[in-house]
């Protein structure tokens, strides 16, 4: 097994939600490979569809959303890739993967978790739903793994209900309820955002560790770009539904191309010890869903925006130099197609 | 930026704030939260203050026992008139402290549940005018228009209610009815951190400029310490009820002198990925000290990799170091720890 090989292969995926006011187009056309064992990070502002995007690789979608089009192929490690989109949101197929194979943490621990159920019952469910093994055999796994996440005394802690814990620590169960059947691909919806940065910074170390040990990918979706340098591999820029960039960390960081990757960048406050100076700011925000500017989405705040050109043409998602795709008018002659 | 530093236009004396913890049928009080527990410092005038620490540090308590949202349970809040008359806030009755609460005003954290939904911005904004008796009817909608107009909101949205606007919008609609009674002070408690990263730049500007305008001090009670290295002349470190350090912005990223402060700085994440070195995080063992039942002597000495006996029996004091840099630790002057590593430095 070579580590360069794609796990998951999100192809032309659509997720729009039929509300009464209209259609939401909250994904809109995304195109990212998941490669195995390494870790892609997903940035956007709110309202760029990344939690959606998450939630469609799980199948997660409810009403009035659907996944209208594309396909999210999961390449198993023998067999033919499967297409989870075509296997709807319920049944025994879905079940199998989800949860299984591929797990998800989210941004708030107290929501996650059952109020009402204590925290050995959850982990333990999760690890019965899908493994033939008796409750003891669970339980003990359930307490190893409860340790493996670095919580003190998970034995007493089987019996303790959410509440009883901090912030950081439900953060742990839910990594905890969300590795025990060690999947290979975990989706992590901004799990630190709501922790401290002491915490946030034990999270992450912890998450990267068990990615070491268990060989899993992680697709980790966040706003913070401080987070996304210290843990990413791949880095997938979303805006308005739409990947715009897509490159390894590094040329994210120091060659970005998009003008809203390169806005975004400069507008956050870096430790840099300088004079008082202003941010640079993008001007404008960003649109409301039912009101999608025409041509390139971002032309409304681009600061290197064509006039005549950008407002008319909608930008193809092209292959610049190997490993990096921009979605912009700017480099759209000595780009070639992508997968045409 | 602060060079009138003899005059501080609020100073901070032994201030604490103890909740009560109340138990049993009959509602006996059994202990204390001490979420405020003797902190000092002072503030001068046009500068801004940044208060940072983890969550439960006391340090939103702190920003609200200073505006006499909660009684203060002791010390003194001094503030200095503009005639230059010295009051203590702390002590004045609820009448009594009312004028000044036009010179001290509050951005709070989440633009979404600090507005009233079924007021208009009009009656948001205007609010405070009209209660203090400043404007009324034509007046006042001239004045919270020019109030929008300053904080960079159409005043043709007078009439709208919040629903009608995004986040960032809303957290302008926050600035401009703090702003409202050309206050002196404003103690903005995480102003900016629910809002997106573009939206957060735009609003950092907009308090800069407008401290620069109305020549504002403010009070900036922030978690995220890479927005509080951009916006504040100096720092103040808060760790269960207590203040540990304190100084220019530019001395404690450099050179921090409480360890805890070093643990702190050392887990922002830098947004590069070529700093990416694991070896170098200090990990804090363990969680935030509980602020009913304290650890014995320094209360970060559980946690802290430096501890040695001392620090489990005697509590540590807050100590000038030099250049108005406080430290409350024994070993603040012998220990070397790392500051932040800026680009240029790596």
């Amino acid at each position: 097994m070579t580590l360069n090989q794609t796990l998951i292969s999100v192809r032309g995926l659509k997720t729009h939600f039929f509300t009464d006011e209209g259609v939401v187009k909250a994904v809109d056309g995304v195109d990212f490979d998941i490669p195995r064992g390494k870790t892609l990070c997903v940035v956007g502002e709110s309202g760029s569809g990344k939690s959606v995007t998450a939630r469609s690789i799980m199948q997660l979608i409810d009403r009035p959303g659907k996944i209208v089009a594309g396909e999210v192929l999961y390449y198993r490690e023998e067999g033919k890739p499967i297409d989870i989109v075509q296997l709807g949101n319920t049944g025994k197929d879905i079940r199998s993967i989800r949860g299984n194979d591929i797990s998800l943490i989210f941004q708030e621990p107290m929501t996650a978790l059952s109020p009402i159920h204590t925290i050995g019952n959850q982990v333990t469910e999760a690890i019965l739903l899908h493994q033939a093994i008796t409750k003891e055999e669970a339980t003990e796994r359930a307490i190893q793994m409860l340790a493996r996440v670095g919580i003190p005394k998970p034995k007493e802690r089987m019996t303790s209900y959410p509440f009883e814990l901090s912030g950081g620590m439900r953060q742990r169960v839910c990594i905890a309820m969300a590795l025990v059947c060690e999947p290979v691909l975990l989706i992590a919806d901004e799990p630190t955002t709501a922790l401290d940065v002491t915490t946030q910074a034990n999270i992450l170390d912890l998450i990267f560790d068990l990615q070491q040990e268990m060989g899993m990918s992680v697709m980790f979706i966040t706003h913070d770009l401080g987070v996304v340098a210290e843990i990413a591999d791949e880095v997938v820029v979303m805006y308005l539904g739409q990947v715009v960039e897509q490159s390894d960390v590094d040329t994210i960081f120091h060659n970005p191309k998009h003008p809203y990757t390169q806005a975004l960048l400069k507008s956050i406050p870096k430790l840099d010890l300088e004079e008082r100076h202003r941010l640079e700011q993008i001007r404008g925000m960003v649109p409301h869903p039912f009101n999608r500017p025409s041509g390139c989405s971002f032309h409304t705040r681009c600061e290197q925006i064509m006039r005549g050109t950008c407002e008319r043409i909608t930008p193809q998602y092209l292959e610049l130099e190997p490993g990096h795709s921009v979605r912009c008018l700017l480099y759209q002659d000595e780009a070639k197609e992508v997968n045409a | 930026m602060s060079d009138a530093r003899s005059t501080p236009l609020l100073e901070l004396k032994s201030l604490q704030k103890h909740f009560p913890i109340h138990k049993g049928f009959l509602r006996r009080v059994a202990g204390h939260v001490k979420a405020v527990d003797d902190v000092s410092f002072k503030i001068f005038e046009g500068e801004t203050l940044g208060l940072v620490g983890e969550s439960g540090c006391g340090k939103t308590t702190l920003g609200r026992t200073l505006m006499r949202i909660y009684e203060p349970t002791g010390g003194e809040i001094l503030y200095q008139e503009e005639s230059g008359k010295i009051v203590d806030l702390a002590h004045l009755n609820r009448q009594e402290i009312r004028p000044y609460h036009r010179d001290i005003r509050m951005i709070f954290q989440d633009p979404q549940s600090s507005l009233n939904p079924r007021l208009t911005v009009l009656e948001i904004v205007g609010e405070p005018l009209k209660n203090n008796g400043i404007a009324k009817g034509r007046d006042l909608e001239d004045q919270v228009a020019e109030l929008l107009r300053k904080v960079g909101l159409r005043p043709e949205y007078l009439r709208r209610y919040p629903h009608a606007f995004s986040g960032g919008e809303r957290q302008r609609i926050g600035i401009a009815r703090a702003l409202a009674l050309n206050p002196r002070l404003v103690v903005a408690d995480e102003a900016v951190s629910a809002l997106d990263v573009s939206v957060q730049a735009q609003t950092l500007n907009l308090l800069q400029d407008l401290q620069e305008e109305f020549q504002l001090t403010y009070l900036f009670v922030a978690h995220d310490l890479s927005v509080v290295e951009h916006i504040a002349d100096r720092v103040a470190v808060m760790y269960v009820g207590k203040l540990v350090e304190l100084a220019d912005t530019r001395d404690l990223f450099l050179r921090p002198r409480h360890p805890y402060t070093e643990a702190l700085l050392s887990a922002v994440p830098k947004p590069d990925p070529r700093l990416r070195r694991k070896s170098e995080r200090i990990r804090l063992a363990g969680e935030v000290a509980d602020p009913a039942n304290p650890p014995s002597g320094c209360y970060f000495h559980p946690r802290c990799r430096f501890a040695e006996a001392r620090c489990k029996s005697e509590t540590p004091a807050l100590k000038d170091l030099g250049k108005g840099h406080l430290a409350a630790c024994h070993f603040a002057e012998e220990l070397e720890l790392r500051g932040v590593m800026t680009e240029k430095a790596a």
